[in-house]
């Protein structure tokens, strides 16, 4: 197996108020294969989206060391590196006056080969892009018309339009609706095996990603404080350790592992007793 | 859902007919502009007239144009350098507006915005009060280099240095972030503003002179001053043209252009300087004139929208077109400034526009 993803003692620092560095990243170490779908998660300032940038390359970092497809970071030429890696960021706001294919058709920048149209292969990369993110329907729309859901598989689109083998995800499910969410991280999954993507997705909500996800990543700490399936990540004495909230577990008939926040009535008696009651 | 084969290809070249009706309709108004902007004034000449005038002149068609020589001279050497001219600032400032509103993402950003303006004024006006204040140096302010006054290259320089000085203060590392780019546009502007007010406080009989120069005129355009603006406006529609795919991916964001293989910093950085090549060209011969770089390119991307494939050269024409008609107003209007009339016409034209527009000027918002 290669790894698309190798980064080993990285350390990435904010500048604060008052001149004092905030560092966000402590010699974090990770490794990523090819085709893995990585559930990145941690509290809110853990640092997931400082460390989806700082593999995309995008913010700069004080030590340690970030291969691609094992090259490092530094020696990958900026066009080069977008034609392998798309970002799908938090916040992304869609200009006004572009029809969806046209936006979906920026995806190409990184492959365009015509000074001033575009090829007949970037024409077949989007449509294509356009059908794996369930958008075709939307080409002719205009962003400002798009729900919260067209607006996500739009964005989605573009990041296929680039062709990547590597797709980073800064909360993909932000502002969706329960099924949104779902049927985004299903359709993400279905291209990472249909395309051999490997995916690394910042999540927020513990349950979804395990649901979707084979493998969780769980920042704490400035490094990779958990990292398994998520059966061993998704522990409540995990939780409480790292996202200080205090949870249960509970299994579905099929014998999957959630955790569901405990009332605030039940997290006063402690110490905990993880429960082992029924959840479907 | 893998539908296979979409009912028509959702990619399309620019919208070729789109494109073919913009520029031909802007070909053609631009044309109308050039017959009616030399043709009318204190003396009518007709189209006929002014064809043999110009075959004679520039195909040496005839061994006299057959035409009276005043008329001949109205149209060679009045009015066709001041329509050229207005061609060429029109041109020039609608293109430089379209490219700032573009990197700042600022519906309001026009080409001065960020201190090109308040620099050429600074330069202009020490080089209208200079002579005044040392005499000797009145001798080589009368005179010119190479046929181009002292205030056009005071005014061009001072336009250029100061986006170079606030680009210099702005950057941050390889960065050029726009916010920063903005603020320190304004306060360096100011700055320059104030010093402007200060020479035309001590002026003294120069106050009208500076006071025309700022409100902006097209009367005192000849051939010297285009043969350099011209080509510099020219390279540089040429050279921004040329990054279309970069202004349409800065739209969506610094993060989201730099993920796509855009060096961001980089090309904002050269856009800025190419676009500030074009207004202190183009003020170095008009003066400021307001209004045609802040609205064209909003008037267009309402129409046709942003894809800066099409969007810079229907801005080129229009802003040109535009210019010509608003000059050739301000002079059949008794020489009133042409700022007046771009702002007199255009503004209520542009509200129109707003609000029968569903998609307002939001396409900028960031």
């Amino acid at each position: 197996m290669t790894l698309v993803v190798e980064a080993a003692g990285l350390h990435v620092s904010y500048e604060a108020e008052g001149g004092e560095r905030r560092h966000v990243l402590r010699g974090l170490d990770l490794a990523v294969e090819a085709g893995e779908l990585l559930a990145l998660l941690g509290p809110n300032g853990s640092g997931k989206t400082t460390l989806l940038r700082a593999i995309a390359g995008t913010l700069p970092r004080d030590a340690g060391r970030v291969a691609l497809f094992g090259r490092d970071l530094a020696a990958w030429p900026r066009v080069a590196l977008a034609r392998r890696v798309a970002v799908l960021p938090q916040a992304l706001s869609l200009p006004d006056g572009f029809r969806v294919a046209e936006l979906v058709e920026m995806g190409r920048a990184p492959h365009a080969t015509r000074w001033f149209g575009s090829s007949p292969e970037d024409a077949a990369a989007v449509e294509r892009a356009l059908a794996d993110a369930d958008a075709l329907d939307l080409g002719d729309r205009y962003a400002d018309e798009l729900s919260g859901g067209e607006r996500q598989r739009v964005l989605v689109a573009m990041a296929l339009a680039q062709e990547p083998a590597l797709l980073l995800l800064d909360e993909p499910t932000l502002h969706l609706d329960i099924a949104h969410q779902a049927a985004l991280l299903a359709s993400v999954s279905r291209l990472q095996e249909r395309r051999g993507l490997t995916v690394i997705a910042v999540l927020h909500d513990l349950n979804l990603a395990a649901a979707h996800a084979p493998r969780i990543a769980v920042l704490g700490g400035g490094r990779i404080a958990a990292d398994g399936d998520p059966a061993s990540v998704l522990h409540p004495a995990l939780v409480r350790e790292l996202f200080g909230a205090v949870v249960d577990e509970a299994r579905t008939a099929d014998g999957r592992r959630f955790v569901v926040p405990r009332a605030p009535s039940a997290a006063r008696n402690e110490p905990s007793v993880p429960s082992a009651r029924r959840y479907s | 859902m893998r539908a296979g084969v979409a009912p028509r290809s959702l990619v399309r070249a620019p919208a070729l007919t789109r494109a073919a009706v913009v520029l031909g309709g802007g070909g053609a108004l631009l044309l109308v502009a050039l017959v009616v902007g030399v043709g009318l004034g204190s003396v009518a000449v007709t189209p006929e007239e002014m064809m043999r005038v110009l075959g004679h002149r520039l195909l040496g068609l005839g061994a006299t144009s057959g035409v009276d020589a005043s008329i001949e001279t109205i149209v060679v050497d009045l009015r066709l350098p001041r329509v050229l001219g207005a061609m060429v600032v029109g041109a020039g400032l609608a293109c430089a507006g379209t490219v700032f509103q573009a990197i700042l993402r600022n519906p309001m950003a026009d080409p001065y915005i960020i201190g090109t303006a308040a620099g050429a004024s600074l330069g202009a006006t020490i080089a209208i009060v200079l002579p005044l204040m040392a005499p000797a140096l009145a001798i080589g302010a009368a005179g010119s280099w190479l046929g181009i006054g002292f205030v056009q290259l005071f005014a061009f320089f001072g336009g250029l240095g100061t986006v170079l000085l606030v680009i210099g203060v702005a950057r941050q590392g390889g960065r050029l972030p726009s916010v920063t780019l903005l603020l320190t546009g304004y306060a360096v502007s100011s700055l320059l503003a104030a010093g402007v007010s200060l020479l035309m406080f001590a002026s003294g009989r120069a106050l009208a002179v500076i006071f025309s120069w700022l409100m902006g005129s097209l009367a005192g355009v000849g051939w010297a001053d285009l043969a350099i603006a011209g080509p510099v406006v020219a390279a540089a529609f040429i050279l921004l043209l040329a990054r279309w795919r970069s202004l349409n991916l800065l739209l969506l964001g610094d993060g989201p252009a730099a993920h796509l293989g855009l060096d961001v910093g980089h090309a904002k950085l050269q856009l800025t300087l190419i676009a500030t090549m074009a207004t202190s060209a183009a003020v170095a011969i008009s003066g400021t004139i307001g209004f045609v770089g802040l609205v064209v390119p909003h008037v267009l991307r309402l129409v046709i929208g942003p894809d800066h494939r099409l969007l810079l050269p229907a801005s080129a024409v229009l802003g040109a077109a535009l210019l010509v008609l608003a000059d050739l107003g301000a002079r059949l209007a008794g020489g009133i400034p042409v700022g007046v009339v771009t702002a007199l016409v255009g503004a209520p034209f542009f509200l129109w526009l707003l609000r029968r527009s569903r998609r307002v000027a939001s396409t900028l918002s960031a």
